[in-house]
């Protein structure tokens, strides 16, 4: 067994240019793969926390269809209690009660058409980033004080100043006539423009009054620590739900389909250009391992009248391409790693990133996430081929008649 | 010209005298080029459909507004030209189209439920090219002319304000005095849209009712222009630029939605990156091809240095032969593509991740787009940086010194 890896090893290094060379193929796409997967999916998880984070949450309980229409008529009744109960059972704070409203927002100025959330204010910040997001003046504090937090473009638009009043007009669960007048005590900026022109945020209580909601609300927002939980939690709040409601608990998933389905998008179009890559690879590698064989024809004519089987010679040519292919591995993992951790530490940006990034709720600077899969997967893919090519050169050896090679020029 | 002909010769039968290795050459050569151009395709096809859709209508090539229309998008920011100057101005134009339409945020009330809408008061005659639907295919009927006492509204929106053709909605918005304005209408027809954000975002009622409606007389606050080709809007831009003063502002489309815009150049560099990645992935195989090839014949090229050959002509065959294998790899991965995107241009359905694309802002067909510019870009690239990757290999062989060469085993 010595003899042979000795051999392998030797031979290897008969061309040192060629092997290199190849190598060198093999630590390119590798250090190209860790690097695009540590980024891809460092993006992925970004892109999924941020957009849940704004409002959406990892599960929100909903009257049935709510999410796809949105009507005031589609309500979770009593809904604060139901969210206390919601927060012993996972004994988690991090459960929100919600109403949601399209009103009539007027200054004296301007009237525009805005989507007001009653938000419990004790709660909210541990559900939604955007209490975090007041830019100017404070959140709301009290649940029954009429108070308003709006966006800064809906501000510039209505022309107004933290201290002026707002008049909400639109129209209650009944579809009576609903109005209030409320002080505007916050500013928020979350640098996404729909968000910032079309969104407002008033105590639930007030929200309650407004509206003829009589206790009742629209959503209760979960928020849970990772992505893999959610079935389970979802399960236990839904075994909290009152025997005799129907009401539903959707996972962020069905909530923004597209979510990830732009993800999925993405990762197949990725893969496609990372097998393009690795298949390149492994034409360089057949090239080499072909060659290798071919020239050492007459060498191996002789070992094999000596008596060596080809089935030996065969795993010879496995073994050289094996050792190739591991320098070509580990130098590329290890390459990848570094130039990556240089990245995850400094940050990546290009030109135009910024608008690309916003629409994904994304950073301007994106930190690729390098772990175990992304820094192995690419190598190993990588590997697997320059195996797979080193197949049809050394079974190509089982054909060959030993006076025959020795004969070749 | 004679010892050039004797070189290409040379260059020719050498590439033939190991063809295993050259055919597994062209193959990467091949597949790689075939990527480049087919990857580039797709891409090219979906930002291309992303424009289209979004730009080629309702928001058109390039837009006019008063300067602080786009901040404010208020009616008392009215376009300072009225409709009859326009008239005057563009009607002997060259655009494909062109339109003014009063523009406005507006809220719509059916019975049941309030939604927030971009109102626009057209010209049904001169906005048939600039629509996102086909007039004909509208359920019920679209406007029949700028007076016309009815609105059409999205399918989805109609959904969910639980109203049918025929019904009564009540439309609210602004008078230039900030005073409410709103009437009601009766929905004459329905529309459908690519995507459901689009079919909740616009109702549609005649310009000279929405001027009435307002209180505006015949002002206007939005004239779009079409030209021909998105790519080359600068035509359209001057026409309209020379046509008017600074009291209103003229904008490209790419001015306008910065997202589009920076993705067109972001995926422009997408492409050469990308054409770049493979290549490199190649050269390491191109290069180890070239580098046996003068291996192998180190005595005959040692021969004809001593024959008197001169050292440029060793130089000249290497390159030579390199430059064939790259046009027959150019020419068979351009085939490739050629022939695998050419059935595919009907379309491709993705519709399975169709949310996520509306996310990205691109439709669920995808159709490839095969420009000439392209393949020349990939093919230019191949060659050029090949050339370069062969300099090496050739420039080594070309500097033997004729008796080492000779007597080299």
């Amino acid at each position: 067994m010595n003899l042979v890896f000795r051999l392998a090893w030797r031979n290897l290094w008969r061309h040192p240019r060629r092997t290199w060379l190849t190598t060198g193929a093999m630590v390119f796409s590798n250090i190209l793969l860790v690097f695009m997967m540590s980024l891809q999916f460092g993006m992925y998880s970004l892109m999924i926390d941020n957009s849940l984070q704004i409002f959406t949450g990892h599960m929100q309980v909903q009257a049935p269809g709510y999410k796809d229409d949105q009507k005031m008529r589609q309500i979770v009744p009593d809904i604060v209690p139901l969210a206390n109960e919601i927060r012993d059972e996972l004994k988690s704070e991090r459960v929100a009660a919600r109403g949601w409203a399209f009103a009539l927002a007027s200054s004296e100025d301007r009237s525009f058409g805005i989507g007001v959330y009653g938000v419990e204010p004790e709660f909210e910040a541990r559900v939604s980033n955007i209490p975090g997001l007041v830019s100017s003046g404070r959140y709301l504090t009290e649940n029954n004080a009429a108070e308003i937090v709006i966006g800064t473009v809906l501000a510039r638009n209505l022309r107004v100043e933290i201290g002026d009043e707002l008049t909400l007009l639109g129209s209650g669960v009944d579809g009576s006539f609903a109005a209030a007048v409320v002080d505007i005590v916050g500013i928020f900026e979350s640098g996404v423009t729909d968000i910032d022109r079309n969104i407002a945020e008033i105590p639930l209580g007030i929200f309650q009054d407004t509206f003829f909601m009589e206790g009742a609300g629209h959503q209760i927002v979960v928020v849970v620590d990772a992505l893999d939980v959610v079935p389970e939690v979802q399960a236990s709040v839904r075994s909290v739900l009152p025997v005799s409601s129907n009401l539903v608990v959707p996972d962020w998933d069905e909530m923004m389909p597209g979510l990830k389905q732009a993800i999925q998008a993405d990762i197949g179009s990725s893969f496609f250009m990372y097998f393009i890559l690795v298949v390149l690879v492994s034409f360089s590698v057949l090239n080499t391992q072909l060659m290798s064989v071919l020239e050492r024809t007459r060498e191996f004519g002789i070992v094999m009248a000596l008596g060596l089987r080809p089935g030996k010679l065969g795993r010879l040519v496995l073994l050289e391409t094996a050792m190739m292919g591991l320098i070509g591995t580990v130098l590329g993992a290890a390459a990848g790693a570094i130039l990556t951790s240089w990245f995850t530490t400094n940050g990546l940006a290009f030109p135009g990133m910024d608008e690309m990034a916003a629409q994904f709720n994304l950073p301007a600077r994106m930190f690729p996430q390098i772990n175990l899969l992304t820094l192995l997967a690419g190598p190993a893919i990588v590997f697997m081929f320059t195996m797979l090519a080193a197949i049809y050169p050394a079974v190509r050896l089982r054909w060959q008649n030993p006076v025959d090679a020795m004969r070749v020029a | 010209m004679h010892l050039f002909g004797i070189l290409l010769r040379l260059a020719w039968r050498n590439l033939w005298r190991n063809h295993r290795r050259t055919i597994i050459m062209l193959g990467a050569i091949g597949v790689g080029v075939w990527a480049m151009i087919f990857m580039t395709a797709l891409t090219r096809g979906m930002v291309d459909q992303m424009i289209t859709d979004s730009i080629g209508v309702l928001p058109g090539h390039v837009q006019m507004h008063h300067p602080d229309y786009r901040d404010d998008p208020s009616i008392s920011n009215r376009v300072s030209i009225s409709d009859a100057a326009l008239n005057e101005k563009f009607d002997d134009a060259d655009f494909e189209a062109w339109a003014s339409r009063v523009r406005v945020p507006a809220v719509i009330t059916s019975e049941r439920e309030s939604r927030g809408v971009t109102l626009l008061g057209v010209d049904p005659a001169a906005e048939r090219d600039i629509s996102f639907f086909d007039y004909d295919e509208v359920e019920g009927r679209f406007l029949e002319s700028a007076s016309d006492q009815g609105i059409v509204i999205g399918k989805r929106l109609a959904e969910t304000l639980e109203t049918e053709i025929g019904k009564r909605i009540v439309l609210m918005s602004q008078d230039p005095e900030n005073d409410i304005a709103d009437r009601g209408f009766r929905i004459v027809g329905l529309y459908s849209a690519n995507t459901k954000a689009i079919e909740q975002a616009y109702a549609y009622i005649g310009k000279t009712t929405a001027q009435k409606m307002l209180r505006v007389d015949d002002a206007t606050t939005e004239v779009v222009f079409l030209g021909e080709d998105y790519r080359n809007v600068e035509p359209v831009y001057e026409a309209v630029t020379s046509a008017v003063d600074d009291t209103v502002l003229v904008q490209r489309w790419f001015d306008i939605d910065t997202y589009l815009g920076t993705m067109l150049g972001v995926m422009d560099g997408f492409v050469l990156v990308w054409v770049v990645v493979i290549f490199l992935a190649l050269s390491f195989g191109l290069v180890n091809t070239l580098v046996m090839a003068v291996f192998e014949r180190v005595r005959e090229i040692g021969l004809m240095l001593a024959l008197g050959m001169k050292p440029a002509s060793i130089l000249g065959q290497i390159l030579i032969e390199s430059m064939f294998l790259l046009a027959l790899g150019l020419a068979v991965g351009n085939f490739l593509a050629w022939a695998t995107i050419v059935p595919l241009q009907d379309g491709i359905d993705i519709s399975v991740v169709a949310e996520g694309m509306e996310m990205w802002g691109a439709s669920s067909m995808l159709y490839p787009k095969l420009y000439a510019s392209d393949m020349i870009l990939a093919s230019g690239v191949v060659l050029l940086l090949g050339f370069l990757a062969s300099l090496s290999p050739a420039w080594r062989a070309s500097r033997y010194e004729p008796v080492e060469a000779i007597t080299k085993v």
